[in-house]
């Protein structure tokens, strides 16, 4: 990491880039409603806000690729001209060139018929800045630079071949190979595991000191402004509601929104130590092969280990959490709860009675629910919502009560009973995911598994559903198996946890013990990974 | 700019002959040849089933309800259908293998001559068409979607709206009313064959080429449009223009490749519809086409005839969609790995 | 809901020969099948109003009837193809990997290499030719259309939170795909089911043209097109109206597939 005095001496730069009352309307909705941006040359600027901020339109607007319908007025000066006004043939020479960007979806980002290669070196060519033979030479160099050695990573390498921390350095090289002075990385971490996320920050603060070019960085994780920028700006709602220095900006806090923002992303929650209490949910070495493609017709299809010999228990009014990164096999455990994947080994036990998928009887279901990550995706959109929360009630048959049931487990979550004559399109994000933990209550379960329940919620409504879980928590005595990636959530909202990689659980116990003092490498890894705002910073 | 275009190929060739690649590569071609085989195995089971199983006696059937009992058998025994089903079926696949497909029993000379003359004019026919429905829908989808929204795309859009419901026996008339008849450029019909010229085979294919060709370019020219604008929307094309590509390069060098991909899989199975097509149409300018020759064979009750030429269009579908596969894995890398 | 405009002139192009081959039970200006050999191939007057074949049959009222024709036979043909295919597709998606997916899609293979002429000529070889036998080759190659277009739609569906939320609440994968998977596929179904149609339409006109489909004295405009092709440089009326009829059907149904693409989901045209 850089010394924080080097990054204060390159803010005493010139100005790169000056965006002045930048207005954007999209068929005449204002987007953006005025932005002001200073960034020094060199270093890191940060960008952070909530989804819909406006932060990434800045960006689209700034590099001329806005979608069609969008108008922006205002001044975006950059190396002496207002790139707002530049036609389209100037501002082509500056793309990829002065300008560069890489976006949030590395999957996505690359065109998947062309060699990495050839996509590198089409930056250069396409700007006439070397002959062809130079240019795949510039690109081997380029792909050196950001970590794709050429012992594993030819030129001729497709990206489907690629992961999508190695796809996420192709863009940077596309985006750097011809020295930009400004890069613009829009969530470039956003979509990666945290490990993966830790060597793309890495490579990208080394390329800013060791090139000297400015790096806009938009992100709505502060942690991740706090180890980069020098220099950030909190957007809100298409506006510019507070920047500065990162440090002293942290350090006071004295926009209310940005104070809200703050306290939400460093949700904690005292959790009353209970006694001891029985055992709601208990997994003994449960073991779950997935089948992999075959590879050619005579060899038998490969296997893959998705849960290896894993065990864990769950008691009363207890949250357990469970890390792990992408395909670690958590799904895949968690899903074996549910009684919706078989296993190859081992036994799980709701209360005693084992869970045998794909037959568990109604009366075990009911008591295990699940609350899901996608809010848009949890729910189906020809149903009403009375319809929707009282579909567990196929599990135990349709109560006499049914209705006062509802209209209860609505007011639970917060919501009203007038709101369950609605679609789920006339509501929120954050009130899907109420009116989806309002689905799992109404069986009067146990364990509710909360998978990535709160992983798609801004920073806000994040901690407001975190409350609610735990205000029902100690209501309803529930326990709670809490998955997720997100291993600050999990600090703040559990009791023990325990560490998945690769199938196995490597590292269990309580939590705060495990994450004050990690055994396994792999968790130790982990936590270093997460990026963090110092102590000192906060109020 | 046509630059990286080219070394996107020849990058793929090398891939293609890398050593490492040609177990993968011989793998997909292996799978795809089990299929071809498992297709052209079911296929000719079902035609023959039809054919030979359903009506009870062929041979009884082909003379009719009058025919004298020692006529039948002799049939019976000239048409080889004394044995068991799987040994008939058996007999019936050999013979193909080796070229022979029976002998026609109201032509009495072998299928394979009657066969083979006319497949000469209907396949030239259908792959005319072919080229020129390819030739025009490319072009002008990838323009009209270029101009999404302006008059040039509507224009388009209501033209192909339009040929797409036209059937193109009936354009075809048209054409000879106009262009036979009207202005006298072509013959109304008749094919001089192939000895009389090329000039003159490939100008008596023109009109029914046409006629075959325009309402499926229509198609073809809509799935091109909507293709293109689909990949347009993707992330990657978003990533070129941010490397400063224009919207002219972006759309030839990656959105052009990609969406030729669906567009391969219309192009696939259009070559049946032409097959079809061009049967039909065959018609309409008197070609001596399989067309002409498998309607003969219904009104005639010639089952040999009306067996074989149905099992030979089964088979070039079914060769064509082969071909098909193999060209996804020449333009999609991502297939090759796959077996 | 406003209604897009290609919806309603393709519902307007639709509705008038639908109407027309309705009103053709009750009325038509003629007897369709009475000849008049004095009035034959007269050309579009008074009288006769799109004028008189080679036997002297009123042509409108032969285009009245055989709308019959060409709507009875596409309907039936795409009820054939929904009836038997989305069951199949849904149970093909609600069982990805498995043996009736492995079935229908292999059997869906085996079905496009016999375009719906070759059923035809199969059917008619043995059977002889009949209308019912051109609903039956258009039916057949109707049914794998719709259960790879339910099996498509479908299996993006079982990836979705909400089919796994149904199968916590303990519901099993039938009742999944009727009350969670059809419903919302319904959109793409119809939209498809109007493409049928009027791919049926089509079809049905080149069977009877050769002779494949209905037989006289039921007319079909496919029939009636090849009776004008001898006197084609003679009578062209003869040819000119039964081809507007078909191509006016036909766009009107297109038209219709299009605006309801448009109308019940905005983000499937873009898709296709």
């Amino acid at each position: 990491m850089v010394p924080r005095q080097a990054r204060c001496a390159k803010a005493l730069r010139v100005t790169l880039l000056r965006v002045a009352g930048l207005h954007v309307d999209i068929h005449g909705r204002p987007i953006l409603r005025g932005v002001h941006v200073e960034m020094p040359e060199g270093g890191v600027f940060g960008l952070v806000g909530e989804s819909g901020s406006g932060k990434s339109m800045t960006a689209l607007a700034l590099m001329g690729l806005m979608p069609a319908g969008a108008r922006a007025t205002g001044t975006a000066e950059f190396d002496g001209q207002n790139l707002l006004t530049l036609d389209e043939q100037r501002l082509r020479s500056l793309r990829g060139n002065e300008l560069g960007m890489i976006f949030q979806e590395p999957m996505t980002a690359l065109n998947p018929l062309q060699t990495i290669g050839d996509q590198v070196a089409e930056t250069l060519l396409i700007h006439g800045a070397v002959g062809r033979r130079e240019a795949r030479a510039v690109a081997r160099e380029t792909l050196n630079r950001v970590g794709l050695d050429a012992s594993r990573f030819a030129l001729e390498r497709y990206p489907h071949e690629l992961s999508g921390g190695q796809r996420q350095r192709v863009s940077i090289a596309m985006a750097i190979a011809l020295r930009p002075r400004l890069l613009i990385a829009d969530e470039p971490t956003t979509a990666l595991d945290v490990t993966t996320q830790a060597g793309i920050l890495e490579l990208l603060r080394a390329l800013v000191d060791s090139e000297g070019m400015g790096l806009l960085l938009i992100t709505h994780d502060l942690a991740v402004v706090a180890e980069m920028a020098a220099h950030v700006a909190v957007m809100q709602e298409g506006r510019i509601v507070e920047a500065g220095p990162t440090e002293e900006l942290f350090r006071t806090r004295s926009h209310a929104y940005t104070k809200t923002l703050f306290a939400a992303s460093e949700y904690t929650r005292a959790r009353t130590s209970r006694e001891v209490r029985e055992t709601v949910l208990r997994v003994q070495a449960a073991t779950r092969d997935h089948r992999l493609p075959r590879n050619n017709l005579f060899s038998p299809p490969g296997r893959l280990r998705a849960v290896d010999q894993v065990s864990l228990e769950v008691r009363r009014g207890e949250s357990v959490g469970l890390v792990g990164e992408s395909v670690c096999g958590k799904s895949t455990l968690s899903r074996a709860i549910l009684g919706l994947e078989t296993l190859q080994g081992g036994a799980i036990e709701i209360g005693g009675s084992p869970v045998l998928a794909p037959r568990v009887p109604a009366d075990l279901r009911r008591r295990m629910q699940v609350v899901f990550q996608d809010p848009f995706g949890s729910f189906n959109p020809r149903h009403r919502v009375c319809r929707l929360i009282a579909e567990p009630f196929h599990l135990t048959g349709r109560p006499e009560d049914a209705e006062v049931r509802i209209d209860q487990v609505l007011a639970d979550v917060g919501l009203s009973s007038r709101d369950k004559h609605k679609y789920i399109h006339e509501f929120s994000g954050g009130q899907r995911q109420r009116i989806a933990i309002a689905r799992a209550l109404i069986t009067r379960p146990d364990l509710i598994v909360l998978d990535e329940a709160v992983s798609a919620l801004d920073v806000r409504v994040r901690a407001q559903v975190l409350d609610l879980l735990a205000d029902l928590q100690e209501t309803y005595g529930l326990s709670y198996l809490f998955i997720s990636h997100d291993l600050s959530v999990v600090r703040a909202v559990t009791d023990r946890v325990l560490v998945m990689q690769a199938g196995r659980i490597v590292e269990s116990g309580p939590t705060g013990e495990v994450f004050a003092d990690p055994a396994h490498p792999y968790t130790k890894a982990l936590i270093h990974a997460v990026p963090r705002i110092p102590d000192a910073w906060r109020a | 700019m046509f630059v990286s275009t080219r070394a996107t190929k020849r990058a793929g060739w090398r891939l293609l002959l890398a050593s490492t690649n040609l177990v993968a590569m011989a793998h997909f071609l292996l799978s795809r040849l089990v299929s071809l085989g498992l297709s052209l195995a079911v296929a000719s089971a079902v035609i023959f089933c039809a054919i030979e199983v359903i009506p009870g006696d062929p041979a009884a059937f082909m003379l009719g309800l009058n025919a004298e009992p020692e006529a039948v058998a002799a049939l019976r025994h000239e048409l080889g259908l004394e044995g068991g089903l799987l040994e008939r079926y058996l007999a019936w696949i050999g013979g193909m293998l080796t070229g022979d497909f029976g002998v026609s029993y109201t032509y009495r000379v072998p299928v394979t001559e009657l066969v083979v003359a006319r497949l000469w004019v209907s396949l030239p026919l259908t792959l005319y068409a072919m080229m020129i429905s390819t030739a025009i829908a490319i072009p002008v989808g990838l323009w009209a979607a270029a101009r999404r929204g302006r008059a040039g795309d509507v224009a388009v859009m209501g033209v192909t709206q339009l040929g797409i419901a036209v059937p193109n026996f009936w354009f075809a008339m048209l054409l000879v009313l106009a262009f036979a008849i009207g202005l006298g450029w072509f013959s109304a019909g008749g094919f001089p064959g192939w000895e009389a010229g090329l000039f003159a085979g490939i100008k008596a294919l023109t009109l029914p080429a046409l006629a075959l060709a325009l309402p499926q370019a229509s198609i073809l020219a809509r799935v091109m449009r909507s293709s293109v604008l689909e990949t347009l929307g993707q992330d990657y094309i978003r990533t070129a223009r941010a490397k400063g590509l224009s919207e002219r390069q972006t759309v030839l060098r990656h959105a052009f490749r990609n969406a030729l991909i669906p567009v391969m899989t219309i192009l696939g199975l259009q070559f049946s519809f032409l097959l079809a097509g061009a049967i039909i149409i065959e018609n309409v300018f008197f070609l001596p086409g399989l067309g002409r020759l498998i309607f003969q064979g219904i009104t005639q009750r010639d089952l040999i005839v009306v067996e074989s030429v149905t099992m030979l269009l089964v088979l070039s579908v079914i060769v064509v969609t082969f071909a098909v596969d193999l060209a996804y894995a020449l333009v999609d890398p991502r297939l090759r790995r796959r077996a | 809901m406003k209604w897009p405009l290609s919806l309603c002139v393709g519902f307007l192009l639709f509705a008038f020969f639908a109407m027309a081959a309705l009103l053709s039970f009750v009325w038509t200006p003629h007897d369709h099948a009475a000849m008049a050999i004095d009035a034959r191939m007269q050309g579009p007057g008074p009288n006769h109003w799109l004028g008189t074949d080679h036997f002297g049959r009123d042509i409108l009222s032969m285009v009245m009837v055989g709308a019959r024709t060409s709507i009875a036979v596409a309907v039936i043909a795409v009820g054939i193809g929904i009836l038997a295919g989305v069951p199949l597709g849904l149970l093909a998606a609600a069982n990805r990997g498995g043996l009736v997916d492995e079935i229908v899609m292999r059997g869906n293979d085996l079905v496009f290499a016999f375009p719906s002429l070759v059923i035809a000529i199969l059917i008619t070889a043995v059977f002889g030719p009949s209308a019912v036998n051109a609903i039956i080759a258009i039916g057949i190659f109707n049914i794998p259309v719709f259960a790879r277009v339910a099996r498509g739609a479908a299996l993006p569906l079982w990836t979705l939170d909400y089919v796994l939320a149904a199968r916590v609440a303990g519901k099993g994968k039938l009742r999944i795909s009727f009350e969670h998977v059809l419903t919302n596929i319904a959109n793409i179904l119809i939209v498809q089911g109007t493409i049928q149609f009027s791919l049926g339409v089509l079809a049905e006109a080149a069977l009877s043209y050769v002779g494949l489909g209905a037989q006289p004295p039921t007319p079909s405009w496919g029939r009636m097109l090849a009776d004008s092709q001898t006197m084609i440089a003679l009578a062209p009326h003869m040819a000119i109206f039964p081809g507007l009829a078909i191509v006016f059907t036909v766009l009107g149904l297109n038209l219709v597939g299009d605006g309801l693409r448009d109308l019940l989901d905005p983000k499937l045209r873009r898709a296709r």
